[in-house]
């Protein structure tokens, strides 16, 4: 445990020797800034005045909150790809990776540990987008359960997101590849999604494939167990599959 | 003299599909010696030296480690060799001391003997100047030192080095074959290179393969030139002459 929490925070302390980062929290909380205030601002001049005094109307939580998540989940699967790829292929391409396979670990420490540092990086970056709705608490009541769903939510997307590249990162020594390819997995999960939902030929198989579907559910302040055991197989079955990758590699080529 | 081999890899192969890089290699390896590994291009020396750190199954054979069998118990085994790849495994984004550290914590170097070591180490490789210093901005030969720091960090019993004076500059190289003279007082030590006089200077014994076997397997003190006896092996296209040759060396 020690070691998977040395290899996590020397590769999370690492993504910041480096400008990625450092760059890419900046853009994507620029993004979602913007988005926020967006939100915000049609609620208060539109949204509001039409609201008011009606029963059971959606509230800010649903309205503006929800979709700050939303376009999160949606930025960060392009920003994923490029944070996963450095994790083994660019280790591979620089031939570094044999300072970690020589030292007296394990390949499953190896690779739980580089996980582990880049879910500290998304928790990082969750966190900095999280202070924007809970800054909304100072002057109107927030409903901080459906905001707790919508964070795990992300997070488990995030999680599940970074996983599956790790996966591919592991496969390549071209950390292009892994990127492209990282991006072209969680793309067609999102396509599965809206093939799931299509007129005519929707299926409700597709829906429960993909990622989306599941994180779509927490937003709406819902939280579901089925979903969060989805998430953890998704996630388990990709680290496994890493590991196995790895051990392959030194068994035979 | 049981206790006092270091390492031992016995009938060692390796198969990539068909073709054989390594077949039926022994190697033993005694406390405070230096063993010189030598042959063309794709001998099969990195091969060899991937396998006896652990980064690469051998497809048949044993290898054992101080005493503890690499295969079953690969990460006790681990904690005693060191091993200098022919690209130094340095990350470029951290310092000189920030890497050092990483490298002593993973081999789970804890408090002021990870101190202890890192300072040895910096030393020994005289990194001593270097050492707050981003590694990307290093010259190969630094990278190189660094890299054969992080070889001989957690005082291993086995220290194995792929071509380790590559990039450097003579006086470096001369530094570097000093220290490998001592290395091999208290540790044992594989050393891989394609400069003969290398091999002559630093070495009690030389394993000469060539297309993964064992062509010559002896000490240096006979006094023949090395480089007479390596182009007779290597060169000669004979491999009938080949087999006999360990034989009429020996």
């Amino acid at each position: 445990m020690k070691m998977i929490w040395t290899i996590a925070t020397t590769e999370f302390r690492r993504m910041f020797n480096s400008p990625l980062a450092w760059s890419i929290l900046a853009v994507v909380q620029f993004i979602l800034a913007w988005v926020f205030l967006l939100g915000l601002n049609e609620y208060v001049t539109q949204i509001q005045p039409a609201m008011a005094g009606r029963e059971n109307v959606p509230g800010l939580s649903d309205l503006v909150v929800s979709a700050l998540y939303l376009w999160a989940g949606v930025i960060m699967l392009a920003v994923m790809p490029i944070l996963t790829m450095r994790l083994f292929a660019e280790e591979r391409m620089n031939q570094t990776l044999s300072l970690l396979t020589t030292a007296p670990i394990s390949i499953s420490q190896i690779v739980v540990g580089k996980y582990l540092g880049l879910l500290l990086l998304i928790i990082t970056m969750i966190g900095m987008l999280s202070l924007m709705p809970a800054s909304l608490s100072l002057g109107t009541d927030l409903d901080w359960g459906k905001l707790a769903a919508a964070i795990l939510g992300l997070f488990l997307l995030l999680a599940s997101f970074a996983a599956a590249g790790l996966f591919l990162s592991s496969l390549t020594r071209q950390p292009i590849i892994a990127a492209v390819s990282t991006f072209g997995l969680l793309l067609f999960l999102l396509v599965l999604y809206i093939s799931g939902n299509s007129q005519g030929s929707g299926s409700q198989l597709f829906i429960y494939l993909s990622h989306f579907g599941h994180f779509l559910s927490f937003l709406e302040g819902l939280f579901d167990s089925s979903d969060l055991v989805y998430y953890l197989l998704f996630i388990i079955s990709f680290l496994l599959l890493t590991i196995r990758k790895l051990d392959n590699e030194r068994l035979q080529r | 003299m049981e206790s006092s081999i270091l390492l031992a890899a016995e009938g060692l192969s390796r198969y990539y599909g068909e073709y054989c890089a390594v077949e039926n290699l022994n190697i033993q390896l005694q406390k405070g010696e230096v063993l010189g590994l030598l042959g063309p291009n794709g001998a099969g020396k990195s091969t060899t030296m991937q396998m006896l750190t652990g980064n690469l199954a051998p497809t048949t054979g044993s290898i054992q480690i101080n005493g503890l069998d690499l295969l079953e118990e690969p990460r006790r085994a681990k904690r005693h060799i060191g091993y200098l790849p022919e690209q130094p495994p340095v990350y470029r984004d951290l310092m000189v001391n920030e890497y050092l550290d990483y490298c002593a914590k993973l081999h789970g170097l804890r408090g002021t003997a990870r101190t202890q070591a890192i300072n040895l180490a910096c030393e020994r490789c005289s990194l001593n100047e270097v050492k707050n210093r981003l590694i990307a901005n290093l010259s190969k030969g630094y990278k190189q030192r660094v890299g054969i720091a992080q070889a001989i960090l957690h005082n291993p019993a086995v220290v194995i080095l792929d071509e380790p004076t590559v990039g450097l500059d003579p006086l470096q190289i001369r530094e570097i074959r000093k220290l490998i003279r001592e290395l091999g007082q208290e540790h044992s030590v594989i050393l891989s290179t394609h400069i003969l006089p290398e091999v002559q200077a630093v070495c009690d014994r030389v394993q000469i393969l060539n297309r993964g076997r064992t062509v010559f397997n002896d000490s240096l003190a006979g006094g023949e030139s090395l480089e007479k006896i390596f182009f007779e092996l290597v060169y000669q296209e004979d491999p009938a002459l080949a087999d006999t040759a360990p034989e009429r060396l020996t």
